[in-house]
């Protein structure tokens, strides 16, 4: 029976442990959190330095919130990582993206917007963060 | 033959296209995915849990190149593109997700010529 118990719980934590693993590299506090300053806190970034080396090209106006092109380009040496918040969402991170071995500083996404409100765009590299906004005013409310 | 039936069976999920211009592979990736925020009711007042991908990874030849945190921002059916230098044609790549709920779903193509 302590043979077949151990086997048993040996069993579930191969079976499990995937699921938690990738449970874990989710930052959930980052994407939970409903103010921007607290979403870029929990992303450890604490400065951020304001740079024309971030191209953010998306609509001036947006009929529909629920569905806003975006196109990201870093020109920053050595970006590392390309973050997406809407300041004015009721959670503002969208998303996270990291890049490695040849993967361009670039991403082209949809995303939704609540209403008018700014694009931020924060660029990790090395131990800095950059940053750089657009504003896209919304005429149809895409969160719901 | 039975990695392509595979990915025919999965096909509906993830659409993918991989095309080399010059030194760079732009990937376009089309995922079939509700993206539900959990703040969205249904016609009789309830909440529609949130639904939404949390984790994607895409790899070239088997080496991860982009690593990717989503939160419920990110539009139904999301769309990506990304640019990979040092591609050629014949290499693999490969887009696998995960969701809020444990589901996944995987996808892989080969980088062809831009015509």
């Amino acid at each position: 029976m302590r043979r077949r118990d151990f086997l048993l719980g040996l069993f579930s934590v191969i079976v499990l442990a995937p699921i938690n693993a990738l449970a874990a590299l989710w930052n959930k506090s980052a994407f939970e959190a409903a103010q921007l300053a607290e979403a870029t806190k929990h992303l450890t970034i604490d400065t951020e330095i304001i740079s024309q080396d971030i191209e953010i090209i998306a609509p001036e106006r947006a009929e529909n919130g629920a569905v806003v092109p975006v196109e990201v380009r870093s020109n920053i040496a050595n970006t590392e990582a390309i973050a997406i918040l809407v300041e004015k969402n009721p959670t503002p991170l969208i998303a996270n993206f990291m890049f490695s071995n040849g993967a361009e500083p670039y991403v082209v996404t949809r995303i939704k917007m609540a209403e008018t409100s700014e694009i931020k765009v924060i660029v990790k590299a090395g131990s800095q963060y950059f940053t750089q906004v657009k504003n896209v005013v919304v005429l149809e409310n895409g969160c719901g | 033959m039975g990695a392509v039936d595979m990915v025919e069976l999965i096909a509906d999920k993830i659409k993918m296209r991989a095309q080399l211009t010059g030194d760079i592979v732009e990937v376009k990736v089309l995922m079939s995915h509700p993206m539900e925020t959990g703040r969205r009711k249904n016609d009789i007042e309830q909440l529609i849990p949130a639904h939404f991908i949390q984790l994607l990874t895409a790899t070239l030849n088997g080496k991860t190149v982009l690593e990717a945190q989503w939160g419920t921002g990110i539009s139904k059916n999301p769309y990506l593109t990304l640019r990979l230098k040092g591609a050629k044609v014949g290499d693999v790549v490969e887009i696998i997700w995960h969701d809020n709920l444990g589901k996944s779903a995987v996808q892989s193509v080969i980088v062809t010529q831009a015509l």
